[in-house]
C-alpha cells in the first residue's frame, strides 16, 4: 500500500493495515467465527426444534436457519464496526498507542483521520461480510445471488454504526463507557431487531423503537437480498436511512475529533 | 492490634482471610465508583432470557426436559442462562480486568509490596468475582421466576449451583489472565468461552448432537452447571448433580492451584 498517489484521507490505512498484519490471526479468530457458531448453534441446531426445520408461515415462508442467517451477517457487521470504533478510537487517541498524534505529526488532517478510520472499519466489515456470505451459503441458507449485494449492504451497517460511535468515543476520559455500549446497545440491538423472531412477536411499542434504530434495516435489506424478494423501493428506504445516520454520524465525528485533537 | 484489619468491608480476625479481605473491599471501592457497571450487567442476561426464551420460545413451543417430559420452551432455556451468564460473568470479571492489573496498571506491584502474597491475590480476585457473579444470579433467579414460570423450592438451590460455576470459571479467568501476553491473547478465551456457551445443551437437549459430540459437550465444564441449574429449576433433581458439582469444584480448585503458581512467578522479585 506504499505509494505517494494514496489520497490523504486514506493514509490512515496504513496504520491499521500495519497492526492488522500482526494481529490477523486472533481478530479473525473471533469476528468470522462468532457468526458460524451462532449459525450453527442457533440457526442449525434449535432451527430443527421450530416446526422440525421446515418452512413457517410466520417467518415469511421461511424454515429457520433461512430466517436467521442474513440477520447474523448485519449483526456481525454490527459487532465488528462497534469493536472497531470503541477500544481503537480510545488506544489511537490516548498514549495507548498514541496513532492519531503520529498522524496528527504528518501532514494529516483530522478530517483525513476520521475518514481514514471510517474507511478502515469498512473494509474490516467487508472482509467478516464476504466471509460468512460464502458460510452460509455453505450451510444452504443464501437463496438467490442477490446476497452478493450484502457485500455493500455489511459495510453500510457497520459505518452507520461506527461513524456516530467513534464521534463519541473519542470524546471519553476512560474506557469503562464502552461497556455500556456493548450491553445497553448493542446486545439488545442483537437479540430484538427482528434477528432471532419476527418483530411482528414484540409488544407495538418496542417495535416502533426497533423501526427507528439501524439494525432492523439492516436485516430487512440482508432478508430480502437473501431471498431475493427485496423490492426497489424498501431498499431504496433502508439504504436512504443508513446514509443519513453515517453522515449525521460524520459529521459529529468531524466536529468532536477536532475539538478533542487539535492542538 | 495483631491482624491489619482492612480499611474498606468487614473486619476479619483470622490474617489468613483478612489479607485478601483487604484487597476484595479494595475492589468494592473500584466499582462503587461505577455502579453503572454492575447495574447493567444485571440487565443482560435478562435480555438473552427474553429474546431467545420468550421470543424464540414463542417459535418453539415445548422441548422434553431431563426426565423427557415436556416444558415450556423459556422453563427449558432459563437455567442454561442462568449458567452461563454465571460463566460469562465471571470470565468477564477475571480476563481483561486482572490482565490490565498485572501489566498495564500494575496495581498488584504495590499489592505485593504490603503483607499479601500473591496467593492472597489469587484468592481475592476470584472472590471479587465471585461476590460480583452470585449477585447477578440471584437476581436472574427472580426475573427468571417471574418470566418463565419456576416455581419448584428445588430451584433455590440453583443460586449456589451457579455460585459454583462462577467459581470455577473466575479461578480459570484469573489463570488465564497469568499466562497472557497482549490483549489480542483474549480473542483465545473467547474462541473457548463462544462455543461452550453455544454448545453445552444450553439452547436444546443434548439428543440433538451426534455422539461423539454428545461425549465432548458432557466433559466440557459449563455442561456441568447446565445440567444441574436445569434439573434443580425444573425441579427434577436426580444424582448426576452430585458429578456435576464434584467436577466443577475440582476445576475450580486446580485452577487456583495452578494461577497461586503462576502468579508468584510473576509477581516475586
Amino acid at each position: 500500500m506504499a505509494g505517494t498517489q494514496v489520497p490523504m484521507r486514506l493514509r490512515p490505512l496504513h496504520y491499521f493495515w500495519a497492526t492488522f498484519r500482526r494481529q490477523w490471526r486472533s481478530d479473525i479468530s473471533t469476528t468470522f467465527l462468532t457468526p458460524v457458531l451462532y449459525l450453527a448453534s442457533i440457526g442449525a441446531g434449535l432451527g430443527s426444534f421450530i416446526k422440525g426445520g421446515q418452512v413457517l408461515a410466520s417467518l415469511g415462508g421461511e424454515d429457520y436457519l433461512s430466517f436467521v442467517a442474513p440477520a447474523l451477517l448485519v449483526t456481525t457487521a454490527m459487532q465488528v464496526a462497534v469493536s472497531r470504533s470503541t477500544y481503537d478510537v480510545y488506544g489511537c487517541k490516548n498514549w495507548w498507542s498514541g496513532a492519531y498524534r503520529s498522524m496528527l505529526a504528518a501532514p494529516l488532517s483530522v478530517g483525513d483521520i476520521v475518514t481514514g478510520h471510517l474507511a478502515w472499519v469498512a473494509a474490516r466489515v467487508g472482509l467478516a461480510s464476504a466471509f460468512y456470505l460464502a458460510v452460509s451459503a455453505a450451510f444452504g441458507a443464501v437463496h438467490s445471488p442477490a446476497a452478493a449485494a450484502d457485500l455493500v449492504v455489511g459495510p453500510v451497517v457497520g459505518l452507520a454504526f461506527a461513524a456516530p460511535i467513534i464521534a463519541y468515543a473519542i470524546t471519553v476520559r476512560h474506557e469503562q463507557p464502552f461497556v455500556m455500549i456493548f450491553r445497553l446497545v448493542m446486545v439488545p440491538l442483537f437479540l430484538f431487531s427482528g434477528t432471532f423472531f419476527p418483530l411482528s412477536q414484540l409488544p407495538t411499542g418496542l417495535r416502533y423503537i426497533a423501526y427507528v434504530l439501524p439494525l432492523w434495516h439492516g436485516v430487512e435489506l440482508s432478508r430480502g437480498l437473501y431471498q431475493g424478494s427485496l423490492g426497489a423501493w424498501p431498499a431504496l428506504g433502508h439504504l436512504a436511512y443508513l446514509v443519513v445516520v453515517i453522515a449525521v454520524g460524520s459529521m459529529a465525528a468531524s466536529r468532536t475529533y477536532r475539538k478533542e485533537l487539535a492542538p | 492490634m495483631s491482624s491489619p484489619a482492612p480499611r474498606v468491608g468487614v473486619t476479619v480476625a483470622s490474617p489468613r482471610f483478612a489479607r485478601p479481605a483487604a484487597l476484595v473491599g479494595r475492589n468494592l471501592m473500584v466499582q462503587k465508583a461505577v455502579p453503572y457497571v454492575w447495574a447493567t450487567g444485571l440487565v443482560e442476561p435478562v435480555f438473552y432470557l427474553l429474546s431467545i426464551g420468550v421470543g424464540i420460545g414463542h417459535l418453539v413451543g415445548k422441548m422434553p426436559g431431563p426426565n423427557g417430559a415436556e416444558v415450556p420452551y423459556a422453563a427449558f432455556v432459563a437455567p442454561a442462562l442462568l449458567a452461563s451468564s454465571a460463566m460469562n460473568g465471571a470470565v468477564y470479571e477475571c480476563t481483561t480486568n486482572i490482565f490490565d492489573k498485572l501489566h498495564w496498571a500494575k496495581i498488584y506491584r504495590g499489592v505485593v509490596a504490603t503483607p499479601l502474597t500473591p496467593r492472597d491475590i489469587a484468592v481475592a480476585e476470584v472472590a471479587s468475582a465471585v461476590v460480583r457473579s452470585a449477585l447477578y444470579s440471584a437476581a436472574f433467579l427472580v426475573a427468571m421466576a417471574v418470566l418463565s414460570g419456576t416455581r419448584s423450592p428445588w430451584a433455590l438451590l440453583a443460586l449456589p449451583c451457579a455460585v459454583l460455576v462462577g467459581l470455577a470459571f473466575a479461578a480459570c479467568g484469573f489463570m488465564s489472565a497469568c499466562y497472557m501476553r497482549s490483549w489480542t491473547d483474549f480473542d483465545k478465551v473467547m474462541l473457548v468461552q463462544m462455543p461452550l456457551f453455544l454448545f453445552s445443551a444450553t439452547f436444546y437437549p443434548l439428543s440433538v448432537f451426534p455422539r461423539w459430540l454428545q461425549l465432548l459437550v458432557e466433559a466440557a465444564p459449563l455442561y456441568q452447571g447446565v445440567a444441574a441449574c436445569r434439573e434443580l429449576c425444573l425441579g427434577q433433581p436426580s444424582w448426576d448433580i452430585i458429578g456435576h458439582l464434584a467436577y466443577l469444584a475440582a476445576l475450580a480448585g486446580a485452577a487456583m492451584a495452578i494461577s497461586t503458581r503462576r502468579a508468584t512467578k510473576l509477581l516475586t522479585p
